[in-house]
This record gives C-alpha cells, structure tokens and sequence, in this order.
C-alpha cells in the first residue's frame, strides 16, 4: 500500500471528511437561509413603500387630477435614488415618469410583476430589473410604480460569493487538517506496530513509546505496556516454574527409582518388598500433591480460576478451616482460635479456603514457640502456643489473618518465603513441599490481593488481604450474623 | 457388579480390567467413544467409569448422551483435569462423581461402590443401624447399646455419611469432599485426627470395634461378625 493510499485509509482522515462534509453543508444551509431572508425582507420593504406610494398618488390624483399627478409624478422621479414611475394614457401613450423602457406587455396587466426596464437619463444599453406595480385609474390611465433590484441582486451576489469562498476554506483546511491529523496518527499507529512486530518476533521486554501529552492512543499504548508487563511476568514466571519442576521434582523422583531399584537389587523377605512399595506409592503420592499444588498456583497466576467465583463470607471461611483443623493442631499440642466478624468478598471459595488450610498448616507446623528464645518462664510459653484465625474487614478489605507466636520468619527472608519451591533454612527437616504460600499468594493475587508476612512478636502473621465488596451488600450482611463470634 | 470401563490408554485400561476382577467384578472395556456409547446403551451396567479425554467422542458428550437417552447408570469420570471447574464441569454433564489422574484404585475401587449402591440401593432412609450403633437423622441422635452418645454436628455427619456406606470403604478425599465439602488436598492428616475422635467417642470402652481403618485406602464401617 502506498503512503499516500495509507494516509486517506485513515479512521483520522476519513472522519476529517465526514465533518468536512457536514460543516460544508452547514455553512451552505446557513448562508442559503440568510440570503433567502434578507430576498425575503428586501421584496417586502419593496412592496410597502410601492404601496404606500401608489395611495398617496391615487389620493393625489383623485383630488387635484391629471394635471397634478403629472406634476407630482414629475417631482418625485427627480429626487435622487427615485423609485420608477410611469403613467400612461388609455391608449398607452406615456405622459410623465422616468422609465424610458420597459418589458413589453407590463403595462397592460395590472398588479405586481418583475420586469427589465431602462430609465430615461440612463446612458448605457443595458437592461435592469425591478419589482413594479400596475394600478388602473379612473379614465383608463394606467399607473406604475416600482422600485430597482439592483440592491437585492447585489446583496444575492455577495452572499454567493461568500458561500463560494468558504466552502472552498473549508474543504482546503479540511483536507489539510485532514492529512495533518491522520498522519500524526499514522506515524504513531506506524510506531506501535513496529514495536507489537518485534515483541511477537519474540523480544517481549518491547514497550511502546507513550507520548506526554496523555491522550487516548498514548492511554492505549500505557495499557499495552501494562499488558505487556503482565505477559512477561507470566512467561517468567512459568519459565521459573519450569525450571524449579525440572530441578525439584527430579530429587524425589530420584529417590523413587532408587529405591526401587535397591528394592530389586537386594534378595529381601516378601514383607521387605511390600515395604518397599509401599514406600514407592508413598513417595509418588507425595508427587502428585506436588504437582496439583503447582497445577493450582499456575492456574490461580494465569486468572483461569476466575470463572468460579461467587459472593460469600470470609467467616465462614474461617470457622470452616478452624473446625477442620482444630483437633490436628490439639493433636499436636497447640490450641486452634477463630475470630470472626462479617466480612463479605467476592472470590473463589475453593481457593480461598485452601490459602487458609495453607497458612493454618504451616502456622501448626512451625508455629510452635522456640523455648530457647523465650527466657520469660513456663507461663509465657504456655500462651504462645495458641493458633489465632482472624476473619475482618478492615475499610475495603477483607483481611483473613493466621498468627502464631513460634520463630515466625526474619524480615529479610518473607518476600523470599513466598516464592515457589522456598523452604527456608529453619523448615527443611520438616515433611512439606515448599508451596504452602506461593499457592496462597497466588491465591491472594487471583483475587487482587495479596499475601502479607508480618511479626507477631514473636511469630509470625500471615494475611490474606482481599478487596471486599462494596458495603451495601455487606450491611445486609450483618444484620444476619451481627455478633464477632468467638469460638474455641 | 459389570462395569464398562471406557478408557484409550490401553495400558491403564488392561490394569483396570484386572483389578476389578480381582476382586470379583466383571468388567468390560471400550477403547473410544463411539465403542462406548454403543456398548453402555446396550449394555447392562452398574456403573460406568469413562475417561474424559477419548477419541472419535468425549467422555463429557458421551455421558450427555446416554442421558439424554435416559440412561441413569452411574458414571465416574477419570480426568487428568483434576481442578475444582473441570470437576463441576464433569458432573454438570452429567457425571455422578469425578477423579483425577492419576489416581490409586483403592480410592477408583471405594468410589465405584459407593456408585454402585447409591444406584441400586434403598431411598435414603431415617435411621442408620450398625451393629448395636444407631443413628437417627431425624432427631439427631446417636446410641451404642444402652449409651447415648453426644457428638458434636461435624461428628455427626461424619459417622451419617460412614453409615450411610456401611461395609462399603470410604477414602480420605471422599470424606474430605461429602462431609466438608472442600475439593482440595491437605497436606496433612487432618481426617485422620478427626476419624480418631469419632471413634474414640463410639468405640472406646465397647468390646467389638466398628470403626475400621483399611490400610491404603481409607475408612470402613461395619459390623465385625459380617
């Protein structure tokens, strides 16, 4: 496509002619109803002054007779910028007046006509038009009185003229502006798809240029960017995740063939194999948690998970969670809280149920307080080794907290602790599988949120912050479930 | 019981056939989704276990099918899409319950009979007897012998859905999923804990023990004599 066929293809330029259009026609119409007008107002003066003349000369005429029409009629066609006048006898001789010539025929209809006509003194040949009017009078004199056009033509040909003119600024600045408005675009549309061009070539650190002047395509070109960002952040990630996969699935599928194989090796006792396979199966169960965990994180972090969503109450939640987990965490000696008020969200519940599992089994599984760092006595100790799940909302979040008071995680080490396949120095010798919180980050995210790591003192803090639902469906909320319940 | 497996991995399909006559079930095989049709139409099965992905048909328009025949046997559908929207998207289509790939048959076998007496079985009844273990669903109580027992409510509906599936083995994700209502996995022993307070609360202190663990499956209700 040429330059040129590129430009006029333009959404710019194409709506510069649609307006063009418009306004060509608009000053056209506006032009054309003001000359009508002024035609319009020009014939009616016309028509009153012959009218009022032609009574005061029938008035003239009928009081003092020929003589004195003639003498009138011979007065007034001197006066300068005189009307026209003429009076003729029956047999359609002219008697006074100062039209040297007329169309043939005018004289002998009565009432009003548009003629060409000369005037006496007129030195040149051509012709002019007026607007007269023809009364009989008493004996057969006939009587005309007219007025010239000339203004009202002139006034016609200064408005065309006009009209011309315009128009024709119009559609040169149209067009111009035109070109100048669509090219202005083009080079930018041009710009940006050089740039889409290179990312789809495979270079997604690729942005597109935003202007300052913050007008729509450098909107558009913002948002871009902010998808774009999105896009390599996703790829990222999953080229992480592939790799992580790769380097922490291999281990315990290492473990796997091993054992199997020292299984084979060795001439063992039936029972000897059984344990072998039973340990097999074990370890391939721990694999498949694996994976499912990390199918779920991948789903949460591409948005897939959205079509599930529906409104319901982070409380409910909670004391779900608490009373599934209450009698793991008394079995392993800790004391399992839930402290509730309304809190209404839109989200998934699913997943936001198995973000609070997460935290609720991480907070069991390393919560328990450090003896060592606790010089305070057994009284101190026997406190902290409550578990509290808080459900709230807190202005436009719902905040949905579990706290513990073990070793919680130096401030150094949180934004490290959520990443995929993380355990931290302190958690290694523990079963788990090191996605407890990305999942439950993931999870966060999903919902436009996030996951936040704080201290306790001592221990640790972990939110789930969630934007809540506007507060008029949470008031309606409330009235049903009014009071924070506590339960142990 | 017949069971028409319909399965194209013809490997897992042969494994399948074998252990259901292992113990004791006759099952058939069809390796795509036309085969399947045709053989679950005709066919008369207790319980239907279909892959979701299948050549020339898929499992989700094969069981939409039959349905709209009319056919209500049982299906379970095995999916290597275990996530929480595929699964309501399997039994929307009409799916009676959904597993995902892989799976252990302990976990395949409990839910297949539990398809298969929901099936043919009785309408829900008011009262649930094992042994000398009784539970009302209508006044909410429970009683070995002469002792009543106080449960709390999530105990109670532990103990109605064992009961409802006396003699039949229940796995940990089935009670997770019937009893919670939650569909994911939890890294830890949670049901574990909570089986071990039900039963300390209708087992402790009576002679026979109804409350069985079945090693590498799940759980087991039932009277001992049986």
């Amino acid at each position: 496509m040429t330059a040129f066929g590129k430009l006029i293809r333009t959404t710019a330029f194409r709506l510069t002619l649609v307006y063009l259009f418009l306004f060509a026609l608009f000053a056209a119409s506006l032009l054309g109803y003001f000359a009508w007008n002024t035609r319009r107002l020009i014939t009616e003066q016309i028509t009153t002054t012959v009218n009022v003349e032609v009574s005061e000369i029938s008035d003239i005429y009928a009081r003092r007779g020929l003589r004195g029409l003639i003498l009138s009629i011979g007065n007034r066609s001197l006066r300068p910028g005189a009307n026209l006048y003429l009076v003729t006898t029956p047999s359609g001789q002219a008697l006074a007046g100062n039209v040297g010539s007329l169309a043939p025929g005018v004289m002998a209809t009565s009432g009003w006509s548009e003629t060409a006509y000369r005037r006496l003194e007129d030195q040149d040949n051509t012709d002019h038009r007026a607007l007269v009017r023809v009364t009989e009078m008493t004996n057969g004199f006939r009587l005309l009185i007219g007025r010239d056009l000339e203004e009202r033509r002139r006034l016609f040909g200064i408005v065309a003229h006009a009209a011309q003119w315009s128009i024709l600024v119009v559609v040169v600045l149209g067009i111009g502006g035109g070109i100048f408005v669509a090219r202005r675009v083009l080079r930018r549309i041009d710009a940006m798809t050089g740039t889409t061009r290179r990312i789809m070539a495979g270079d997604l650190s690729g942005r597109l240029p935003v202007g300052r002047s913050g007008d729509e395509l450098d909107r558009l070109a913002e948002n871009l960017n902010a998808m774009l960002e999105r896009i390599e952040a996703l790829m990222m990630g999953l080229k992480e995740v592939s790799d992580n996969i790769a380097h922490d699935l291999k281990t315990p599928l290492t473990r796997l063939r091993n054992r199997a194989e020292e299984a084979l090796a060795s001439s063992g006792s039936e029972g000897e194999y059984r344990a072998a396979l039973e340990r097999t199966i074990e370890e391939s169960d721990g694999l498949i948690r694996t994976f499912n965990a990390l199918l779920m994180i991948a789903r949460a972090e591409s948005g897939q998970a959205r079509g599930n969503m529906d409104d319901f109450d982070a409380a409910d939640v909670a004391n779900g969670i608490q009373e599934l987990y209450e009698p793991l965490a008394e079995d392993d000696g800790m004391i399992l809280h839930v402290k509730t008020a309304p809190a209404r969200l839109h989200g998934n519940r699913e997943l936001i149920s198995q973000a609070l599992a997460n935290l609720v089994e991480n907070a069991i599984k390393y919560g328990k307080p450090v003896p060592s760092a606790q010089p305070l006595g057994a009284d101190a100790v026997a406190g902290t080794k409550e578990i509290l799940i808080e459900a709230r909302r807190e202005g436009d979040q719902i905040l949905l907290s579990v706290r513990d008071h073990g070793p919680g995680i130096p401030e150094g080490d949180r934004k490290h602790a959520v990443e995929r396949f993380v355990r931290l120095e302190a958690s290694r010798t523990l079963p788990g599988s090191g996605l407890g919180l990305s999942l439950a980050s993931a999870v966060a995210t999903l919902h436009g949120g996030e996951l936040r790591l704080g201290d306790s003192y001592p221990g640790l803090i972990a939110t789930l912050a969630i934007p809540a639902l506007p507060a008029a469906s949470d008031r309606l909320a409330a009235q049903t479930q009014d009071v924070p319940q506590k339960v142990a | 019981m017949r069971l028409l497996i319909i399965e194209d991995d013809r490997e897992s399909a042969d494994y399948l056939v074998k252990a259901f006559r292992e113990v004791g079930y006759v099952a058939d095989l069809a390796s795509d989704g036309e085969e399947g049709l045709s053989l679950a139409d005709s066919g008369d099965y207790d319980v239907l276990v279909v892959d979701r992905m299948l050549p020339k048909r898929d499992g989700l328009s094969l069981i939409g099918s039959l349905r709209e025949k009319g056919n209500r046997t049982p299906v379970l559908i095995l999916s290597a899409l275990g996530q929480v929207d595929d699964r309501i998207k399997g039994l929307r289509a009409g799916g009676d319950d959904y597993l995902p790939k892989p799976y252990s048959f302990a976990e395949l076998l409990a839910r297949v009979e539990v398809l298969s007496r929901r099936h043919g079985g009785p309408a829900e009844e008011t009262t649930y007897k094992v042994g000398d273990l009784e539970l009302d669903r209508l006044s909410h109580r429970v009683a070995r012998g002469k002792d009543e027992l106080t449960l709390q409510p999530r105990e109670f509906r532990l103990l109605e859905y064992l009961m409802k599936h006396a003699g039949q083995v229940v796995t940990r994700t089935m009670l997770l999923e019937n009893v919670w209502d939650y569909h994911f996995d939890p890294q830890t022993n949670v049901i574990d804990v909570h089986i071990s307070r039900l039963r300390s609360k209708i087992d402790k202190g009576f002679e026979r023990p109804l409350l069985h663990t079945i090693r590498g499956a799940g759980y087991m209700i039932r009277d001992g004599i049986r």
